[in-house]
């Protein structure tokens, strides 16, 4: 059959279509473009200001705040953009005609999570250009990279906690949900403050937690002996948790569609 | 197997303990132009999501062109504009023809699908800044712009004022006259005269009457008579007066009539003493009881 005569339309198109006007969207809603993309060039701003200048095993300040708000910025958009994006759509209806539609729900599903990718990346050269260019934060051409590709790689078990925030919670409990599970890792993560400062306990829920192994997974692109642990091991964490958090994600959304449309 | 676009075959719909849709057949060929009539909570839109495959039937089967109508194939050859839903406010009227347009596999240009629905000065508004009759209008073009056989409607006209609702109805016909088929709900009786050729009245989940908008009329639609007797009247002194239903409660009296002069000429030559005369077109409501009415009594008999 030629492809004048298909009888549905190329999933590869109806892809990227999709992950772009998903993308437009969300970018053109100040409340998400203003917190990710903004906010994590002023952490770094800030606090570039008062401890770049020292320097702790052989790094610069200014590259380990680099690296803790880069992590901060691709979570952030995992999490509020992504989740609280589609909490959001869903309470106004919106996957409702699009669900009508010649469109396969898991297009439309994949389509989520690539353009949380794509906002994700933009966020990231933003904060690198501004780092660069502002900043004074030097690192090779290798070093952007490698941790450009870590961090993308590495969110996915924050993907995991958005798809089962958007999908299990309505637009009005959304951000308190937030605040319940992912404020609390988000603290014990490390990027905010050392992890070996706080009380022990807490230490140890830090030490689980897929926040602060992304973190680390960021952080071991500095040089040796910088993170507390190798990427290999970071990696196996993360991919475990991204094994747990994308089963419950995807029991939920399962739930979600079976409530509304059977 | 027929060749119906779409074909409900004795479906049902439960949602919890109230069945919305207690066994509907429908088969519908290509080329209708079909009305789906009911009050609110007849059973209209839940009819319809089962014949989109937006919902499942309880019991009973759904079919879009012999298919399952979550097939894909049968999918792409249907466009639908729906009572309760949105799309982004941010994405302009244009993005959002180009976006639709994607998920079928032989798209009208854009450009024809913004003409159509009259939004060619608006291409580049972004939804959220449409009003309330643009964005109907903007509902439609989605609707028409994958270039689908099969359109459905529902309730496209709710929210529209007199004149936004002509010019839409005006565009449906044109489509329709194109040989597409459509199927839209409406509560308006008056809507789905002046644009179907055929009207099939829902009512409590079940069908009541399908035929054409005459037949429909001339069953139903009568003229309200009503008036205050000065002495108490039974359904015996009334007796022959060319009505289809009579309710006497005290001494007001009531009856529906599709010839409401001979009527008032027989009452008035039987001197049958009455005021506060009133002869009005019997609405919408009315014209259902009477068809339910009816329904029972074919039941029964």
């Amino acid at each position: 059959m030629s492809a004048s005569t298909a009888d549905v339309a190329p999933v590869q198109r109806m892809l990227i279509t999709q992950t772009r006007a998903q993308l437009i969207t969300r970018l053109r809603i100040p409340a998400f473009s203003v917190l990710s993309l903004g906010m994590p060039v002023m952490f770094f701003a800030l606090f570039n200001g008062i401890f770049g200048r020292q320097t702790q095993n052989g790094v610069s300040g200014s590259e380990y705040i680099l690296v803790s708000y880069a992590t901060y910025a691709v979570a952030n958009v995992m999490v509020y953009n992504f989740g609280i994006g589609i909490a959001n759509e869903r309470g106004r209806k919106l996957d409702l005609l699009q669900r009508a539609m010649p469109l396969p729900p898991m297009v439309a599903a994949v389509a989520q999570v690539l353009s949380a990718l794509a906002f994700a990346f933009i966020a990231l050269v933003i904060l690198f250009a501004y780092a660069f260019l502002v900043g004074g934060v030097r690192l090779g051409a290798v070093t952007w990279l490698d941790l450009l590709w870590r961090l993308l790689l590495g969110s996915f078990p924050m993907i995991g906690i958005g798809m089962a925030i958007g999908y299990g919670v309505g637009p009005n409990a959304a951000p308190a949900v937030v605040n319940v599970f992912y404020l609390p890792m988000a603290f014990l993560s490390g990027i905010f403050f050392p992890l070996r400062l706080m009380p022990d306990v807490l230490q140890k829920i830090g030490h689980v937690l897929p926040t602060y192994h992304y973190a680390q997974l960021g952080y071991g692109t500095l040089g040796q002996g910088v993170a507390d642990e190798g990427a290999e091991t970071a990696l196996v964490w993360l991919a475990a948790w991204t094994i747990v958090l994308f089963a419950i994600a995807v029991r939920i959304y399962r739930v979600d569609e079976s409530r509304k449309f059977s | 197997m027929t060749n119906a676009a779409v074909e409900l075959i004795d479906a049902h719909k439960r949602y919890g303990s109230v069945e919305a849709v207690k066994g509907v057949n429908v088969a519908i060929q290509p080329g209708e132009l079909v009305a789906m009539l009911g009050p609110n909570g007849a059973g209209k839109t839940t009819s319809i999501n089962l014949m989109l495959g937006m919902r499942k039937p309880t019991a009973g089967v759904a079919r879009l062109f012999g298919l399952d109508p979550d097939d894909r194939r049968a999918r792409s050859r249907c466009g639908v504009m729906l009572q309760e839903s949105g799309v982004p406010d941010t994405l302009t009227v244009r993005e959002l023809v180009d976006l639709f347009s994607s998920y079928y596999p032989h798209p009208m240009p854009a450009e024809r699908a913004i003409t159509l629905a009259g939004l060619e000065e608006h291409a580049r508004r972004q939804a959220g800044k449409l009003s309330g009759g643009q964005r109907q209008r903007l509902y439609f073009a989605l609707a028409v712009c994958g270039d689908p056989e099969v359109i459905f409607f529902d309730e496209p006209t709710v929210g529209m004022d007199v004149e936004a609702r002509r010019t839409f109805l005006d565009t449906i016909r044109r489509f329709g006259r194109e040989g597409k088929t459509i199927l839209l709900t409406t509560h308006y009786l008056e809507e789905a005269d002046q644009l179907a050729e055929r009207v099939i009245v829902i009512d409590r989940g079940v069908v009541i009457a399908d035929a054409t908008p005459a037949e429909i009329k001339s069953s139903v639609v009568g003229k309200r008579v009503s008036f205050t007797s000065h002495v108490p009247l039974s359904e015996v002194d009334l007796a022959g007066l060319p009505y289809s239903r009579l309710d006497i409660d005290g001494d007001r009296v009531r009856l529906f009539s599709n010839d409401p002069e001979a009527v008032l000429r027989d009452l008035f030559r039987r001197d049958v003493a009455i005021r506060d005369l009133e002869v009005v077109g019997a609405d919408l409501e009315e014209a259902f009881l009477a068809l339910t009415a009816e329904a029972e009594k074919e039941t029964v008999g």
